[in-house]
């Protein structure tokens, strides 16, 4: 075993320092490092500092840790923790990684729902699987050719297609001597839209919510894309943790993440939160956006009719299922809701997996 | 990997950052740095940042101080085979296959290829900047694609061949972070996030870029803009937009409008969103800025 000189041991050092606090630094890139300090000089501590942020590709999003770090390793700081917010005006956008991105969410000037508070109720509770398993075995089977499609701007061989393919022609030419005897066609290819879902987890849908988790297990493992999204107080992304494949596991999983659960209801902040994160908002650019949920908002309805006015803008459809809703004609009751329905491509059934099943597959015929 | 530590007579950030400024590009040091490593270590540069903070301009800039062509591949979902790397010249191959008659006609020889961006650079290795520009607008499927050729600069053609770069390119790639990018596609790379200037350095870009408008122009521009900015706006402005506002706003002033209508009538070269104007409302004038100049 060489031995390492001591000079760039405190390098080393940081950059196993750097991937037992989860960020991607394979050795490849330790060895860039050091070079590119070498290269730089070093005329003193921002060289290395500037070298370790271009090689390592910090992300933005984790440039104060990636400080606090530095400061730690080079400068023998103790690393503060970081003062946790006391406002509880902020929502909070959650995705998987262990940080948080904070949204400032409009100030509440009135509060509609008299009894609501601002303080937020969270919660934990495991969501056991749930729903009609007949229908989610439905949806799995179905989802390859019912669900919505747009057209690719790739092409593939079609003897339907309507447009030339010449290198296919050519190829055919080729072999009867260069002469065209017949015209090869291509079409656009198909590819199944987006689907985001959008599921209400607070108290009032609390009884539905295993069957929702589990319809979203289901579609994120049946559709090619797939987003699933938690909405109480705070929004949630639980796609990844649903991607386990065995559904009690993956529940389990995502509940651990959703930690506003059966809590109150700001639907209207949590769309807003989701829409202020251009990464979650590019998500529903053209794409069949499914809100399950009842509507019943305790924040101001106006904040929740903008936002969906917004989601509506950005995506292909918005569809609202509700359980409250009776029958096919439904007319929502709720003054968010109702408010809300202009910008909504349907409001329908959201009562079983059945109902919801049907309506997500039936969609692409309607439409 | 060879580690060159002078490129183009170029041996430090600074350096590197007074080269830019010639080409019209103010870069700050953590750019300049990046940039410079990116170079001296053969590895590509990926800028990321919101829209409208200068990151195809940042390339075009490098582009003009190596002296290098600027092959831009504008990235978008579907993006293929055929608008990246290259196609065949269909209609000149029927009509080859029609003179030759009887003799022997090679269909794939290089006069019928037509090299896309991708293929362009790999030929032209030391002559090209190749700028990768917008990647998260692609899909997954071509972004696994460019991880392959930016690790060996190869390009397969079934009908002839790979192709190989003699060199690697200089590589710029550019990402709005509409989605994340793949962990391995960033390690690849050499990484910079750019974000609005300050507000000094942001009236220096305006100044460099309009030569019609005045400094304390531009400062009460930056002001105003950098308020916008701590808005929540659907699309605060970028510096582009800043540097077209105080040239609109000026252009008005000069043709006989007072200052803050001048700047109010040109808003719509800064704020382009209906809902941002709506949302700011009364407070615009507050934010526009006042008598300036």
């Amino acid at each position: 075993m060489s031995t390492i000189p001591a000079a760039i041991r405190p390098f080393l050092e940081f950059a196993s320092l750097l991937r037992r606090h989860g960020f991607a630094i394979s050795p490849d890139l330790t060895e860039d490092f050091i070079t590119a300090i070498g290269l730089l000089g070093p005329r003193g501590i921002r060289d290395v500092y500037l070298s370790a942020l271009a090689v390592f590709a910090i992300p933005a999003d984790r440039r104060d840790e990636f400080d606090a770090l530095f400061r730690g390793h080079f400068e023998g700081l103790t690393v503060a923790a970081q003062a946790e917010s006391e406002d509880d005006d902020e929502m909070d956008t959650l995705e998987p990684t262990g940080r948080e991105v904070e949204v400032e969410s409009a100030e509440d000037e009135r509060e509609a729902g008299m009894e609501a508070t601002a303080a937020e109720r969270l919660g934990y509770r495991v969501v056991p699987a749930g729903g009609d398993g007949q229908a989610l075995a439905f949806l799995s089977r179905h989802a390859a050719s019912d669900l919505p499609r747009r057209r690719s701007y790739r092409r593939s061989p079609s003897r339907k297609g309507r447009i030339v393919d010449p290198r296919a022609t050519l190829r055919r030419a080729i072999r009867r001597d260069g002469e065209i005897l017949q015209l090869r066609y291509a079409r656009p290819r198909l590819r199944q839209r987006r689907i985001v879902l959008l599921i209400d987890v607070s108290g009032s849908m609390s009884a539905s919510t295993p069957a929702t988790l589990s319809l979203a297990h289901a579609l994120v493992h049946a559709a090619d894309r797939a987003e699933a999204f938690t909405l109480g107080t705070r929004l949630t992304r639980i796609t990844a943790s649903l991607r386990v494949s065995n559904r009690m596991q993956a529940l389990v999983r995502a509940s651990s993440l959703v930690s506003d659960i059966d809590g109150g209801t700001r639907i209207g902040d949590a769309l807003n939160a989701f829409l202020a994160v251009p990464r979650f908002a590019g998500l529903a650019r053209g794409a069949l956006v499914v809100v399950l949920s009842d509507g019943l908002e305790r924040g101001e309805p106006d904040t929740m009719v903008s936002s969906v006015a917004r989601l509506a803008r950005l995506a292909w459809r918005v569809d609202w299922l509700s359980p409250l809703a009776t029958g096919p004609g439904f007319v929502p009751q709720t003054e968010a809701l109702s408010l809300a329905l202009p910008y909504l491509s349907a409001a329908g059934d959201g009562s079983s997996t059945r109902g919801i099943v049907s309506h997500i597959l039936n969609i692409a015929r309607a439409a | 990997m060879a580690v060159r530590s002078q490129i183009a007579g170029i041996a430090s950030p600074a350096a590197l950052a007074a080269a830019l400024t010639d080409a019209q590009y103010i870069a700050g040091e953590e750019l300049a740095t990046a940039a410079y490593l990116a170079l001296a270590l053969g590895k590509p540069l990926l800028l990321e940042g919101a829209p409208g903070v200068g990151k195809t301009e940042a390339a075009k800039a490098l582009g003009a101080i190596l002296g290098r062509n600027v092959i831009r591949l504008q990235c978008f979902e579907g993006i293929d085979a055929s608008s990246a790397l290259y196609d065949w010249n269909f209609a000149a191959q029927m009509l080859a296959i029609r003179q030759a008659g009887e003799d022997h006609v090679n269909l794939y020889s290089d006069r019928f290829l037509l090299e896309r961006p991708l293929l362009a650079a790999l030929r032209n290795p030391a002559t090209s900047l190749l700028l990768i520009d917008e990647i998260d607008r692609s899909d997954h499927e071509f972004e696994a694609f460019l991880l392959e050729f930016l690790s060996d600069f190869t390009i397969s053609i079934p009908e002839t061949g790979t192709e190989r770069a003699v060199e690697p390119p200089v590589v710029v790639l550019t990402s709005n972070r509409t989605r994340d990018l793949h962990e391995a596609l960033r390690r690849r790379c050499v990484y910079h996030w750019i974000d609005y200037p300050d507000p000094g350095l942001e009236a220096d870009i305006v100044m460099m870029r309009a030569s019609t408008v005045a400094r304390a122009t531009a400062d009460a521009v930056v002001a105003s803009v950098n308020i916008m900015r701590q808005e929540p706006l659907q699309k605060p402005p970028g510096i582009a937009e800043t540097v077209e506002w105080a040239e609109a706003a000026t252009l008005l002033h000069s043709g006989g409008s007072n200052w803050p209508q001048a700047f109010l009538r040109s808003i719509g070269v800064a704020l382009k969103d209906h809902d941002d104007l709506t949302y700011l409302g009364d407070r615009l004038m507050q934010i526009l800025p006042g008598e300036a100049a």
